[in-house]
């Protein structure tokens, strides 16, 4: 606990510094009503009605993160074998070596499937 | 191997993990952890003044102006007056805002940014008024996966900022900026991975150690390619801020949001610039320790308070890499961002990390170094052929695919019931021209009966 303590006190002087600047930014500015002003921005034109509970955006979104879980999980894994490569010997090695072709078949259904197309 | 086999193994290596490494860390009483926080904390704040001031001028000069020059010497308070200026202008939720997630994903955003810079190691062990003390706030076994934690952080911020703001630029500004910094997360913690495997280790000291004879950025050239690219994606920085490209999203997620809370939207994306620069000093390219050239010709190089300075300076000249990309390279579209993410920088590391881990096998085995030789070429070998094979491959399908909207173009030129879609006949009236269209309005063009061969089409 000695070893993770700091983090948090430079992060709660971080904390600190935010909540007073935006509750000095919250008293310090003019406040003057304005109905235009409290409208969302879109360039002049009156706003888009917002649907209740969020806007709707593309699928193509969810595919993204769910990708990035799959290869942050795989990155997971490699973690610890990295860090003790040396000692894991050849045996770590190939093991490494399956999981990583395992993945990468996973990698090329979904790249030929066109997963990663944006356009 | 038994289980009581496996369970001293397992020790065994738990005991190289967390036993000698972090001796210098934790010991230090209260008041020191509190001086180095705020030390560090206001280190942070001055650089990013230091740091939008400099990318101003030194754009300014790029682009062969000057910059700010009014406030302050050579202009070098500009970035001081604006953050008063942006507290004192009107704090506004816009109407129809998620209030709580509006006014917490500033706080979300900011915070985490300060927090990794408590395992950047800025100096060795020193004595200052005879107390012994690192010159970093702190270090953890699992350094490593709480600098990329930190940096995922931030993306809470920018996506619940995007959603609460209730605006369609704020919304796709943030599913943007989110998708990005995700994408290159992966790149960027799988350039990690081959230093992990020099270092042996997670915690940032002990990979500043691991870099005493010669730099990762010069044995794990590619890794440290790969993390100069995801560094500019991560933090949002040109050529990637698609996420706020003022031309298509006004400011993207930041849209809604005005004085202090826009300030720190903008600090964060500071600070995070601040962190990734100084991971990359720390993981690839010495941390604090003095260049090899000159530890050459001057032993004292590393000791005392140099160390800092060295590190100062590499971290300087990261920063200016940021400033340098942004000056010179244009703004790329958003499906090449993807696609360079996605199917460039992923496959490289993963053939990379494939091929540092064989080869480092290899030398560890003491297999012959012919051997270790032959593997290397014959790896180097199999990835300029497949390049250059997908490469053919890619050309030819384009060529093909060229010729097909050729021909299509042609035939729909020449068939009648297109009538000449898409290039409209060369007589035809057409706005924005000088010359006044020769028929009056009301009658109907008078029909040929036979098409106008069309020309330059």
């Amino acid at each position: 606990m000695e070893l993770y303590g700091p983090i948090f006190v430079l992060g709660g002087i971080g904390a600190a510094f935010v909540v007073v600047s935006m509750v000095v930014g919250a008293i310090a500015g003019p406040k003057r009503y304005n109905r235009a002003k409290l409208q969302a921005y879109e360039c002049g034109i009156e706003p888009t009605p917002q649907p209740a509970g969020g806007g709707r955006f593309t699928i193509k979104y969810y595919l993204t993160a769910m990708l990035f879980i799959v290869f942050d999980i795989e990155i997971i894994f490699l973690y610890p074998w990295a860090v003790h490569f040396d000692a894991l010997g050849v045996f770590g090695l190939v093991a490494m070596l399956l999981f990583l072709v395992n993945v990468s078949i996973a990698y090329a259904y979904e790249w030929r499937r066109g997963g990663l197309e944006w356009a | 191997m038994t289980p009581t086999a496996l369970e001293t193994a397992g020790g065994g290596l738990l005991l190289a993990a967390t036993d000698d490494p972090l001796a210098a860390f934790g010991h230090d009483p209260w008041w020191v952890t509190l001086i180095k926080s705020v030390v560090i904390f206001v280190f942070l704040m001055v650089c990013v003044l230091m740091m939008i001031m400099a990318d101003r001028k030194v754009m300014g000069r790029m682009q062969m102006r000057h910059g700010p020059n009014r406030f302050g010497p050579w202009g070098l308070l500009q970035s001081l007056a604006d953050g008063v200026k942006l507290s004192l202008k009107e704090d506004i939720i816009p109407r129809g805002v998620d209030r709580t997630l509006y006014i917490a994903a500033p706080m979300i955003s900011a915070v985490p940014a300060f927090m990794t810079f408590s395992v950047i190691p800025i100096g060795p062990e020193v004595e200052i008024f005879g107390l012994v003390t690192p010159l970093q706030l702190t270090d953890l076994p699992v350094a490593g996966l709480m600098v990329l934690a930190a940096a995922a952080m931030g993306v809470y911020g920018i996506v619940i900022g995007g959603w609460a703001s209730r605006s369609p630029y704020a919304l796709l500004g943030g599913l943007r900026a989110s998708a990005q910094v995700i994408s290159y997360e992966i790149a960027m913690a799988m350039s990690f991975v081959a230093v992990f495997m020099y270092s042996g280790t997670l915690t940032t000291s002990g990979i500043v150690e691991a870099q005493q004879p010669i730099w990762f950025a010069l044995i794990l050239f590619p890794s440290f390619a790969v993390y100069l690219v995801t560094m500019l994606g991560e933090t949002n920085r040109l050529p990637f801020d698609l996420a706020e490209g003022e031309g298509e999203l006004v400011g993207g997620f930041m849209t809604e949001y005005g004085s202090m809370k826009y300030t720190m939207f903008f600090l964060a994306e500071y600070v995070n610039m601040l962190t990734v620069g100084a991971i990359s000093v720390t993981f690839f390219l010495g941390g604090y320790h003095a260049p090899p050239p000159i530890t050459m010709v001057w032993e004292g190089a590393n000791e005392g308070a140099w160390p800092v300075l060295w590190w100062l300076l590499k971290f300087m000249g990261v920063m200016f890499l940021f400033i340098w990309a942004r000056g010179t390279v244009p703004r790329i579209r958003y499906d090449q961002l993807m696609l360079l993410g996605w199917k460039v920088l992923i496959p490289v590391q993963l053939v990379w990390i494939t091929a540092v881990a064989v080869v480092r096998m290899l030398v560890n085995e003491g297999a012959h170094p012919a051997v270790t030789g032959a593997v290397v070429v014959g790896f180097s070998v199999v990835v300029v052929a497949s390049i250059i094979g997908w490469n053919r491959a890619v050309r030819r399908q384009r060529a093909a695919e060229a010729a097909e909207h050729t021909e299509e173009m042609r035939r729909m030129r020449e068939t009648a019931e297109y009538g000449g879609f898409p290039v409209p006949p060369a007589s035809a009236p057409h706005y924005g021209s000088s010359v006044p269209a020769e028929e009056p309005r009301n009658t109907p063009p008078a029909s040929t009966g036979k098409r106008e061969e069309v020309t330059g089409a």
